[in-house]
């Protein structure tokens, strides 16, 4: 075993941008913030049904306590980041113009911890999901999917694990910190899930820009005696959106996800480096998922870093702790530059899908201008779906349904590397939104 | 740093690669550079100015045009520019400038802005222009002068006009046809930008190395005329390098807005391009088909681009 080479050579997928890595945060150590005074958590953390808070005004509760549930099976719990009182229940509006409640504690400094908690006792499939739903775990590269769904592929056969360590955003490195912070933990998640789901390969997927990441979980693979062989680091070319579910999974095993379907119909399971290793921790410690690692970057950090942080502070609290701004910010985003959201306000709080505050200042904020399409055929070429952005753009603004299904509008997976290339600055992922929207309705 | 309304809120992807349409134009145009300056060399200070003029014509249309129809004004993306170079290149070397001016008018008022300015002109501007100067002036569009007549000193133009090798096989003038180097290096009667093949090609070349254009219609284009025009039994070197096919494959053809965007459809319409462009030497009256051709099939791009389009991603259950 020892002298094998653990990597595997990527299949072939299609498309891709060349996007700038711009990961200044790289070596820099996560550090922790200490709670904050207030937080404000939102009841909409993950993909799926929003939770109902369980607590209400001047109720006293403790860290890792439940405060958010829904019945929903895509849904996942939410839990208080601190101990505290519940000051409001408050409506959150979202960047998409939704409104949410919102629980809001003010600490009581002390981060008293809920009594009782243990490590849960999973030993088959079953409670594996339930442990991972009770400890609210949602997809922590950004998506966040709840991941008990993903534990549960009902009648599919399920051969592979699939962990994204691609991190294909410029600036991000929460899940690169990971890997070289928490690589124990990282494998420690991957063979339980391997054991109890019976599963027979495991495939970890990195971009080749992160050598260092490569290197030691390959190290680490090696020494380890629960390793058979059957555990590969499939080294991807920095390309982006190699980190998107149906790009990652075809590189990883040539296996293409149909059109609305998930990893499990390809007998795929797709996991976060950084969702794993959580839930290694949580089979462990029974602490649900309070907080979160962050990448503080952009042209407007003073410092850029990687700072861990509890669910539900604010963009500016974390701003503050980080070193806070370089020049005036004129633009903030949660998440990377490609498909990350900005945001109207700094009081916004973080959630646990987040995994990036991006800070711009005015020169990178600026807006370009928007002129027409020459038809050049770059966004074509860049589509991993192999659409033609450009032609739905124009049927969305005709808002032509039938030449929108013709396209395939709907199989957009909305990565922004079209509009990205684009020369003439045309805001297509925002038209073909529009477009795929019109196809709902017109449906 | 409360202020709200201070953070710029904007839909996703929030960078770019920091092309702009100015670049690719910008690009075109040094493409260009190399046939420019040796249609300088060969036909001399009348060519340049015909340059200029198509150049600096279309550039002041694109300008009033656009003041005009209360639109943006977008003579900074220097596509004007990139037409004008290339009407100028469809010229004969000692056309009137008058009706270079004309030309330009027909390029960028009538074909590019009343159809909406770069990206909405269902034509070739250039193309269109030369087909439409040839059919109101015939024959100031054929007299071709022999190249360096410009250092014959004393001697009228009008001894020193000359046909082009394909005009010479097509009316049996016999005149003696130029030899492949001369076709090479352009010293050859034609339009002031198609003679020099070398040139041409570099700045193909260049093209296909900064990725503004695929290589794929030049060469589906250029191999088409060779493979049809030796099957009717003509010499494939010499039909490639004669007329206009080099300017046309590279240059005319590739143009983003009238040609397919999609690689399928590239293929398709660029060998339909070499095909008719044969076709018409050799059965029509015509001597040269290049520009009649790349105008059909600029017409036919949207119904190319339907092919393949109802391509939808697999549906449904496991396809392993
Ligand atoms: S990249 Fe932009 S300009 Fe080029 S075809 Fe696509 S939408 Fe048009
Ligand atoms: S059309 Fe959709 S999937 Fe294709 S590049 Fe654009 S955003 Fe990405």
């Amino acid at each position: 075993m020892e002298n094998i080479s653990l990597e595997l050579k990527p299949a072939r997928t299609f498309g891709g941008a060349k996007v700038p890595h711009r990961k200044h945060a790289k070596n820099a150590a996560t550090i922790v913030m200490p709670p904050p005074k207030t937080v404000e958590i939102s009841m909409q953390q993950h993909i799926g049904a929003p939770c109902t808070p369980l607590v209400k005004v001047g109720d006293t509760v403790k860290a890792y306590q439940k405060i958010g549930e829904s019945e929903a099976f895509v849904s996942a719990p939410i839990h208080a980041s601190i101990s505290g009182t519940v000051k409001k229940i408050g409506s959150l509006l979202l960047p998409n113009g939704q409104k949410i409640p919102s629980v809001i504690i003010e600490s009581d400094g002390e981060l008293l911890t809920l009594e009782g908690i243990a490590p849960p006792q999973v030993t088959n499939a079953e409670e594996l999901a339930a442990a991972a739903r009770a400890s609210g775990l949602v997809g922590l590269g950004g998506a966040g999917f709840p991941a008990h769904v993903k534990l549960i592929p009902g009648d599919k056969k399920i051969d592979t694990l699939v962990i994204n360590g691609a991190e294909c955003e410029p600036y991000i490195t929460a899940d690169y910190r990971e890997m070289i912070e928490h690589t124990d933990d990282i494998l420690n998640g991957i063979f339980k899930i391997k054991d109890i789901l019976k599963i027979s390969c495991v495939k970890i997927c990195i971009e080749d820009n992160k050598p260092e990441a490569i290197n030691i979980l390959e190290q680490r693979i090696k020494s380890d005696s629960r390793s058979k062989g059957d555990v590969f680091i499939v080294k991807l070319k920095s390309r982006y959106p190699q980190g998107a579910e149906k790009v990652l999974v075809q590189a990883a095993t040539g296996r293409l996800i149909p059109a609305g379907g998930l990893p499990a119909h390809v007998g795929c399971i797709l996991m976060n480096v950084t969702s794993v290793a959580f839930l290694a921790r949580y089979l462990r410690s029974g602490l649900p998922l309070v907080s979160k690692r962050l990448t503080f970057a952009g042209s407007a950090a003073a410092n850029p870093c990687n700072v861990e942080v509890r669910v539900g502070t604010s963009i500016k609290d974390i701003a503050e702790f980080c070193g806070g701004f370089k020049g005036e910010p004129k633009k903030i985003l949660l998440g990377g530059p490609m498909m990350g959201t900005a945001i109207y306000d700094v009081n916004y709080p973080i959630t646990k899908k987040d995994n990036a505050i991006l800070v711009f200042n005015k020169r990178d904020a600026k807006a370009r201008p928007i002129t027409s399409c020459i038809r050049c055929g770059r966004c074509l070429k860049v589509c991993p779906m192999k659409l033609r952005p450009c032609q739905i753009e124009q049927a969305a603004e005709l808002q032509n349904a039938e030449a929108l299904d013709m396209l395939d509008a709907a199989a957009c997976m909305e990565c922004g590397s079209c509009a990205y290339v684009c020369p003439a600055g045309r805001k297509l992922v925002q038209s073909i939104k529009l477009g795929k929207q019109i196809l709902r309705e017109g449906k | 740093m409360n202020n709200k309304e201070l953070l710029l809120v904007s839909p996703s992807p929030h960078i770019s690669s920091g092309a702009a349409t100015s670049g690719i134009m910008l690009d075109v145009i040094i493409a260009l550079l190399p046939a420019a300056a040796a249609a300088g060399l060969i036909f001399g200070y009348q060519a340049l100015i015909l340059m200029l003029v198509c150049v600096g014509s279309c550039v002041v249309f694109e300008f009033i045009s656009r003041i005009v129809m209360k639109r943006k004004q977008t003579i900074g993306d220097l596509s004007a520019v990139v037409t004008g170079l290339l009407l100028a290149f469809n010229l004969p070397a000692t056309l009137n400038p008058v009706y270079a001016v004309i030309g330009s008018a027909v390029a960028i008022i009538v074909v590019k802005q009343m159809f909406g300015g770069i990206g909405h002109n269902f034509a070739n501007p250039a193309i269109t222009a030369r087909v439409v100067l040839m059919l109101s002036f015939p024959v100031a569009m054929t007299t071709w002068v022999k190249p360096f007549f410009y250092q014959v000193s004393g001697s009228s133009i009008d001894a020193q006009t000359t046909a082009t090798p394909l005009g010479i096989i097509k009316e049996g003038t016999g005149e003696a046809l130029p030899s492949l180097w001369d076709m090479f290096i352009g010293t050859r009667g034609g339009s002031l930008g198609e003679t020099c093949a070398a040139a041409l090609l570099l700045g193909g070349l260049y093209l296909v190395i900064r990725r503004v254009i695929s290589p794929i219609i030049p060469l589906c284009f250029i191999g088409t005329v060779a493979l049809f025009s030796w099957i009717f039994g003509q010499e494939p070197i010499f039909s490639v390098l004669s007329g206009g096919v080099l300017l046309g494959a590279i240059f005319m053809a590739t143009d983003y807005t009238t040609s397919p965007i999609t690689r399928q459809g590239k293929v398709i319409f660029a060998i339909l391009c070499g095909l008719i462009t044969v076709l018409i030497r050799t059965f029509a009256a015509l001597p040269e088909g290049v520009s009649f051709s790349i105008l059909f099939m600029n017409i036919l791009v949207p119904l190319i681009e339907r092919i393949g389009r109802g391509k939808k991603q697999k549906k449904g259950e496991k396809k392993a």
